[in-house]
């Protein structure tokens, strides 16, 4: 139904899926944009981020357990990958990347399915969060309002470590110019293992702030990582900006034409990156020259 | 390269193979089923190791046309009440092709990591239009049951191909047709300018190929392959099942040929063999239940960090280094230097290969003719209204400090970057804002500063590669031709390679040459698409004096019948070999004119020793 206030509940549902995604997008962007590696198991690590979080959530009963405990598993997980098997690859082809990255998603997706079986789990949402919110013109499930301003606080904290920091400036300077740090004596070994860790955490926060949202199986990432490409490719590779951007813009065409016809909703995302990609190749953001 | 050097054999064996295999595998008690679905995988990657292996292009929505292939024949068969199973799959397999056809516009649009997500995406909407809004058609998630299996009539025998070992000989029939077919294209000119892509296509594009239309090619293809296979599944399980659209199917399908081997074509097949069986094994014998993708994920990820060629690639390179060891110890190694020939005898072969391209014949006035040629990076401007008039048969020569923008002036020439302002005219044809693919077909190419070859190619791929774009077009689907048909083709070759001094060198792959080697190899790229102005950026840097005189001698004589410009920092050897000179400098020309002009000019010794004399005065 056509009514105002199902329009605007579409809205915020897409606001906050927009909110999600552009975090898990950003840690995809700038994991990419640093080290030139494409990340296919980041819907793994957010799908782990969830399950640790579940973990954590049965046994200590506290969601912001949950939450810490997610997203440092994923801060532990993303340093220990970068360590043991990505920094090898750096100077193999790009496919080579993507086809390790893409053999760990299967691996940690069935390791999750062997410790944790494969029917859906749920991390109920946290008490001051819980019910539903009267705003006045509509009714709302608190918890997404919640999901809106809890991403929008994980984005603010990722731009003023991107963007206000000495790490922040070397890892911009990176996706300009890698060659050109690594050249002015910075340790650029271990600016890759910190920019890894941050973008699976990144991808872990959001997989434990996404489980109240939708129920927790093994699968949850795959869809999500193919949400996560639409968003990267509208925004540009590499760009932080234009993942916040295409997040927000990718999530409400999946909410708005879901309102109308929920089977177009990937029909519409395609569409629309097929329109970015034939009026500008590099995403809104993006720039010219990596590829 | 195995495969090329014993033609026939490698189908031979497959065929021998395919033939023992429902004679061999009952007695290990493999079930037929799996067999059968060991060579639909096998099909499907053949198409599959064309697009990634040989072309380069990781696609991770092969599953896109391998449903469309399957959904279309068996929608035929079933619910439009269509009689003829093979007719059915070939409308299948032409569904799928035509559906690639689109799908590629949108996905070749970019390259690499762009591209595999763009597939992703792609291969996942297409999932949801099979689920949802054509659910009329492919039976949404219950897929489409009832599918019949072929029968033959052929008047006086009637074969019906029913299910297990009975339907086995119509599934190999078809993958054995499809591998011959496979293997034709990989050895084809297509497929040595697909493998060229892989390798470099900037190089390839700049050598004169349409390698935008020879990756759609290679896409198309894929999904021809993929739609005939999808068929086969549908065909092979009497039921289209709506999960060959799946993320997991096109992930299933990388696997697999990495497993096996990419870049093989067999390898798909051997690396569904492995998955299926093991599979079979971890879950029947071994008891593992839903572990057995573990495991299997395991092993993908161990065989890409350890065995990047996967089992056939591995035995492929054991096989090649133990020949390569045993020629290596025969005593005839003999001729491995290269056979220097005379500067007259290069003279002569110069003159056998003459400049074939004319972007108008007509023509008669100068050859050249930058206008106003002007270049902003942003704030920067690296030319600024340069005017630049080179004659036929000229050898010119520009010079410059760096950064004078000699090099962007050389991309500006050959169209790699528009310019910002102004015009070229080559021959009389404004070819301003033209493809570096199609200026080089009409005869205008260059040599790189920094070497740009095809470094898992061998020297004479290399150059067959440049010569096919010069005899061939910058684009043509002779797909099943042999390249040996091809007239002309080893003459330019051989003579190419003589003229830049690689005869003794050329099987080597060209990561084992030796600096000055490759060099003359990147100027033998521009020199086989037989160019009438040909463009030179550096081809002394970095040389020793002896190689540096053999490329002076062989700039002498390639400048015979063709018009040169040399960008060089070597104004010894520049100014012995130019007729006339031009010297860049901050993105201007400063001056031009014969060497001796250019050598007593008080403005150029100032450009160069940036103005000594005046602080040296008193």
């Amino acid at each position: 139904m056509l009514t105002w206030s199902n329009f605007i509940s579409q809205f915020f549902n897409g606001l906050a899926l927009g909110a999600l995604l552009a975090l898990i997008s950003s840690g995809l962007t700038i994991i990419y944009g640093t080290l030139g590696v494409l990340n296919l198991a980041h819907g793994a690590m957010f799908m782990i981020g969830g399950y640790a979080g579940y973990a954590a959530y049965q046994w200590s009963g506290s969601y912001t357990v949950a939450v810490i405990a997610g997203t440092l598993t994923l801060l532990v997980l993303g340093v220990l990958m970068e360590r043991v098997v990505i920094r090898y690859f750096y100077s193999r082809p790009p496919e080579d990347q993507l086809l390790v990255t893409f053999g760990l998603a299967i691996c940690f997706v069935e390791a999750i399915r062997l410790i944790f079986g494969s029917q859906s789990l749920v991390v109920p949402a946290p008490k001051i969060f819980a019910g539903i919110t009267n705003m006045g013109f509509m009714l709302y499930p608190t918890y997404r309002l919640a999901v809106v301003g809890i991403c929008a606080v994980a984005l603010a904290v990722l731009f003023v470590v991107l963007y206000r920091t000495r790490l922040g400036l070397i890892v911009r300077a990176g996706i300009e110019d890698s060659v050109m740090v690594d050249s002015l004596g910075i340790n650029t070994q271990r600016i890759f293992m910190v920019v890894f860790g941050i973008g699976a955490m990144a991808a872990g926060f959001s997989g434990i702030v996404n489980a109240p949202v939708v129920s927790l199986t093994p699968e949850v990432g795959e869809m999500i990582l193919v949400q996560t490409f639409v968003v990267v490719v509208i925004g540009g590779v590499g760009s932080f900006p234009g993942a916040v951007i295409g997040g927000l813009i990718a999530g409400e065409i999946i909410s708005l034409t879901s309102m109308v016809n929920p089977s177009y909703a990937y029909v519409m995302l395609f569409a629309a990156m097929t329109l970015v990609l034939m009026v500008r190749p590099h995403g809104l953001l993006g720039a010219r020259g990596r590829d | 390269m195995l495969v090329r050097q014993r033609r026939g054999l490698v189908e031979l064996v497959i065929a021998i193979v395919l033939v023992a295999i429902p004679f061999v595998l009952p007695l290990l008690d493999s079930a037929p089923n799996t067999v059968n679905r060991v060579l639909v995988w096998g099909l499907f990657g053949i198409g599959f190791d064309i697009l990634f292996g040989y072309t380069g292009l990781l696609s991770f929505g092969q599953a896109a046309f391998y449903g469309t292939g399957g959904m279309v024949t068996a929608y035929l068969l079933t619910r439009a009440g269509f009689p003829h199973v093979i007719t059915a799959l070939v409308i299948g397999m032409v569904s799928a092709a035509v559906v690639g056809g689109i799908v590629g516009l949108i996905a070749l649009r970019r390259t690499g990591i762009y591209f595999a997500m763009i597939t992703v995406a792609i291969g996942e909407v297409f999932y949801f239009v099979e689920f949802n809004p054509l659910s009329a058609w492919t039976g949404g998630e219950n897929g489409l049951p009832g599918v019949p299996t072929p029968s033959l009539h052929l008047g006086f025998i009637n074969i019906d191909f029913t299910s297990g070992w009975h339907l086995y000989p119509f599934i190999a029939f078809c993958y054995f047709v499809g591998i011959v077919i496979g293997l034709r294209i990989v050895r084809s000119p297509v497929g040595a300018i697909l493998s060229a892509i892989r390798e470099n296509p900037l190089r390839a594009a700049a050598v004169g190929h349409n390698i935008h239309g020879y990756k759609l090619a290679a896409f198309v293809i894929a999904a021809a392959y993929a739609g005939l296979a999808g068929g086969l599944l549908g065909v092979l399980q009497a039921f289209m099942p709506p999960e060959a659209f799946t993320f997991d199917t096109s992930g299933q399908l990388v696997m697999q040929t990495v497993i096996g081997g990419r870049g093989t074509l067999i390898g798909p097949l051997v690396g569904a063999g492995v998955w299926l069986f093991l599979q079979d094994f971890l879950q029947a014998t071994l008891k593992l239940g839903a572990t057995w993708k573990l495991v299997l994920g395991l092993v993908f990820v161990l065989l890409v960090c350890f065995l990047r060629q996967g089992i056939v690639g591995g035995v492929r390179d054991l096989v090649m280094r133990r020949s390569r060891r045993r020629a290596a110890s025969a005593p005839a190694a003999a001729g491995a230097g290269s056979a220097d020939i005379t500067e007259a005898e290069a003279a002569k072969i110069a003159e056998a290969m003459p400049a074939q391209h004319h972007a108008n014949a007509a023509y008669s006035g100068p050859i050249l003719v930058a206008t106003g040629l002007t270049k902003h990076y942003g704030g920067v401007i690296a030319n600024s209204d340069i005017n630049f008039t080179v004659n036929r048969g000229e050898l010119r020569g520009i010079i410059g400090p760096n950064g004078a923008g000699k090099s962007t002036f050389f991309k500006m020439l050959t169209c790699e970057v528009p310019p910002t302002s102004g015009s070229i005219v080559f021959e009389g044809r404004d070819i301003t804002g033209m493809s570096v693919t199609d200026v080089c077909q009409l005869g205008l190419t260059k040599s790189y500063q920094v070497n740009q070859l095809f470094n898992k190619l061998t020297v004479r791929e290399n150059i067959t590669i440049a010569a096919l774009a010069e005899l061939r077009g910058k684009m043509r689907l002779d797909m099943l031709r042999s390249p040996d048909s091809i007239a002309g083709l080893r003459e330019l070759v051989v003579h190419t390679l003589e003229l830049v001094h690689l005869t003794g060198r050329i099987d080597t792959p060209v990561a084992q040459l030796a600096y000055g080697e490759k060099r003359r190899l990147e100027v033998g790229l521009a020199l086989a698409s037989s160019p009438s102005l040909l463009l030179l950026d550096e081809p002394l840097a970095g040389m020793s004096p002896q190689e540096r005189a053999e490329t002076v001698s062989l700039l002498r004589s390639i400048a015979r019948g063709r018009t040169l410009i040399i960008i060089d920092h070597d104004m010894d050897a520049l100014f012995e070999l130019a007729e006339r000179v031009t010297v860049l400098q901050e993105g201007r020309v400063l001056v031009e004119g014969t060497p001796a002009e250019i050598k007593g000019n008080a403005q150029v010794q100032e450009a160069y020793l940036g103005g000594v004399h005046e602080e040296a005065a008193p």
